[in-house]
């Protein structure tokens, strides 16, 4: 087991280097300028030199995203003198626009995503897995049916669809729920699940949709395999055999959809959240995408892909938990 | 394989209706400028004359709705909505089917190369595809298109960016496939007969690998499209004033209140025609490969 954590843990730094590199790659090898937006105005040959001098952004390519690695390990400092400017570590970069490092400004998002992410996921999982068993039980009845005609509705909507209805018929129409905004939760628990009740039901629903479909076909496929049969047969209540024998292998291709699907709205819903607009992390993103932010795009974008990547790296320990033969590779 | 379609096509109404919904909208999408011609509009000329002058809303009731205008005009231009959703039904169709291609000639080459090949193809291949599965790309594809220089045509950019980040999926299962075909008879025939990788994929593996092609790529065409409104909605996908259903809805946020139809219309083509597809390839999938058959 320890072994395997260890290299998981390896191959997630290279995954990371790799996302790390693709991004400083696509941000920095392209004709777009931080240094040319903050030079300010008149913008002299000399200052705009001065601009890229404190951005370190004169020296070679390759040299710029060592330095990125090594802010992230060690803090560093741009500029130097009075006016430096000293970002601690893990530093992923400064933005010159908002005058504030971007662990900064991710961390203050950071729960608005998370609350938003992470209360859908709950509500998707035990309406995705219960319909989808439920669905494969009464297979070929009015439920299944229905279920799966929803399902497959759900799969198709787009989320700022469904997210816009809602607004309109709950919201404005029938005016029952608050349709944007965020409250701390340390401020008052109860506003904080009452705005995000909206934007939990949508993307749940969405999500739901995939896993009922999925839960349904794994269960009807796991429902007639031998060792149900075998599991039957010792005489096990049907309870037993469905809800400890049969969900156990149902729940792995769960787990990694699971993984994928949290480790990507954890990096920021980005859609979600700019219907109901709930200034999270993928809000940091498109704002930073307007201004031509760069170092913010490109923490955003790390940021988002050191969580999917710590997602994967949850499911796989998840699968060596849930299914003994997992362990052994 | 198209007698198979077609009976399953008879037994499967789902799939049918799948089936028609994607026909018909891909109708509209070919000849969306003759449909416009007979409306009489196109999704470019203002209209102001369609506006309430106090407001800026279209005049009338729901959205302006009229014998002239069949789905009502668009708030503070008047242009009309009807031309605008059938031209963007040309958009999302042209860049959902564009960047289909793209993945799946990638993912095929790669997929059936690491499956046949082995070895260390194999190994970076699978790697590669775990990596790309689970990449940040919604975010990444925002990044890009902020990024790349205007030059670029923003409808071919996103075909690429699209079908770049889509070929995984495709690899995966083409992958999977070509290991089970490599070892059947007729492809140790071939090889032992001197044929070479490239032989082997064209004659023996391709004819063998469509069934399962057509289905993920039919599935993933639904993800595209949506894909493609997605990045328009948030305003980096096609640029203004080319229609795009996306950049229509997400106009649409600041009218829900007063000007529902606005996302109305365009919300129901989208929704209708990844609707089909997934009926259609969902039927697709149960009539080519019965394993899966368990509806």
């Amino acid at each position: 087991m320890l072994r395997l954590i260890a290299q998981r843990i390896g191959g997630m730094l290279l995954v990371l280097l790799i996302v790390a590199f693709c991004t400083f790659a696509v941000f920095y090898l392209v004709p777009s300028d931080p240094a040319q937006l903050a030079c300010g105005r008149p913008c002299t040959e000399q200052n705009l030199a001065l601009a890229r001098e404190f951005m370190g952004m004169d020296s070679p390519w390759w040299r710029q995203f060592t330095d990125f690695l090594v802010g992230v390990a060690a803090g560093r400092t741009f500029g130097s003198g009075a006016t430096a400017i000293h970002c601690a570590a893990p530093c992923f970069g400064y933005s010159f626009q908002q005058n504030t490092d971007v662990v900064t400004l991710i961390a203050e998002r950071v729960p608005v995503t998370f609350s938003l992410a992470i209360g859908a996921a709950v509500l998707w999982l035990v309406f995705g897995i219960g319909l989808g068993v439920l669905a494969a039980l009464r297979r070929g009845t009015a439920f299944d049916r229905i279920a799966l005609a929803a399902s497959v509705a759900g799969v198709s909507a787009p989320v700022y669809l469904v997210g816009l209805l809602g607004i309109l018929v709950f919201g404005f129409t029938l005016d029952v729920v608050p349709v944007g905004g965020y409250v701390p939760f340390s401020e008052s628990p109860v506003d904080w699940a009452w705005r995000l009740v909206m934007p939990w039901i949508v993307l749940a629903f969405l999500h739901a949709a995939f896993y009922v479909r999925l839960v349904r076909s794994q269960m009807l496929e796991t429902l007639n395999e031998d060792f149900i049969r075998t599991a039957r047969a010792k005489g096990l209540s049907e309870s037993k055999v469905v809800g400890k024998h049969a969900l156990r292998n149902v729940l792995l291709p769960v787990v990694t959809l699971v993984g994928i699907d949290l480790g990507g709205l954890l990096g920021g819903a980005v859609i979600t959240e700019s219907v109901f607009s709930l200034p999270g992390l993928g809000g940091l993103l498109i704002n930073a995408v307007h201004s031509r932010d760069l170092p913010l795009v490109l923490g955003c974008t790390l940021f988002a892909g050191f969580l999917v990547v710590v997602a994967n790296a949850l499911v796989d320990l998840c699968y060596g938990v849930l299914d003994p033969r997992a362990r052994l590779t | 394989m198209p007698a198979a379609i077609l009976r399953m096509l008879r037994r499967d109404r789902w799939a049918l209706a799948g089936a028609v919904t994607v026909t018909v909208i891909g109708f509209v999408a070919v000849f969306a400028t003759l449909l416009t011609t007979i409306a009489g509009h196109d999704p470019y000329t203002y209209d102001s004359a369609a506006l309430d002058p106090a407001t800026g809303q279209p005049a009338g009731v729901l959205g302006g709705i009229s014998g002239d205008h069949w789905f009502g005009v668009e708030p503070l231009t008047g242009r009309d909505l009807f031309a605008i959703v059938v031209h963007g039904t040309r958009t999302s169709f042209f860049i959902g089917i564009a960047s289909t291609v793209v993945s799946v000639v990638l993912g095929v080459l790669v997929g059936a190369a690491a499956g046949y090949l082995g070895g260390w193809t194999d190994r970076i291949v699978t790697w590669a595809v775990d990596v790309f599965l689970g990449f940040p790309y919604l975010v990444f594809m925002i990044a890009i298109s902020m990024v790349a220089p205007p030059e670029i045509p923003k409808p071919l950019l996103l075909i690429v960016v699209i079908g770049f980040f889509g070929w995984p999926g495709i690899a995966r299962i083409v992958r999977a496939q070509t290991l089970t075909l490599k070892q059947r008879n007729f492809v140790a025939a071939a090889r032992t007969l001197g044929a070479g990788p490239w032989h082997v994929f064209r004659t023996e593996l391709l004819p063998n690998l469509w069934a399962p092609i057509i289905v993920v790529a039919t599935l993933s065409v639904p993800s595209r499209i949506g894909l493609e409104a997605a990045l328009s909605f948030l305003g980096v996908g096609v640029p203004v004033p080319t229609p795009s259903w996306g950049r229509s809805i997400s106009e649409a946020i600041q009218w829900v209140g007063t000007d529902p139809m606005l996302l109305i219309f365009p919300g129901l083509a989208l929704f209708l025609t990844t609707w089909g597809f997934n009926v259609f390839g969902d039927g697709l999938r149960d009539a080519l490969d019965p394993k899966s058959g368990v509806r």
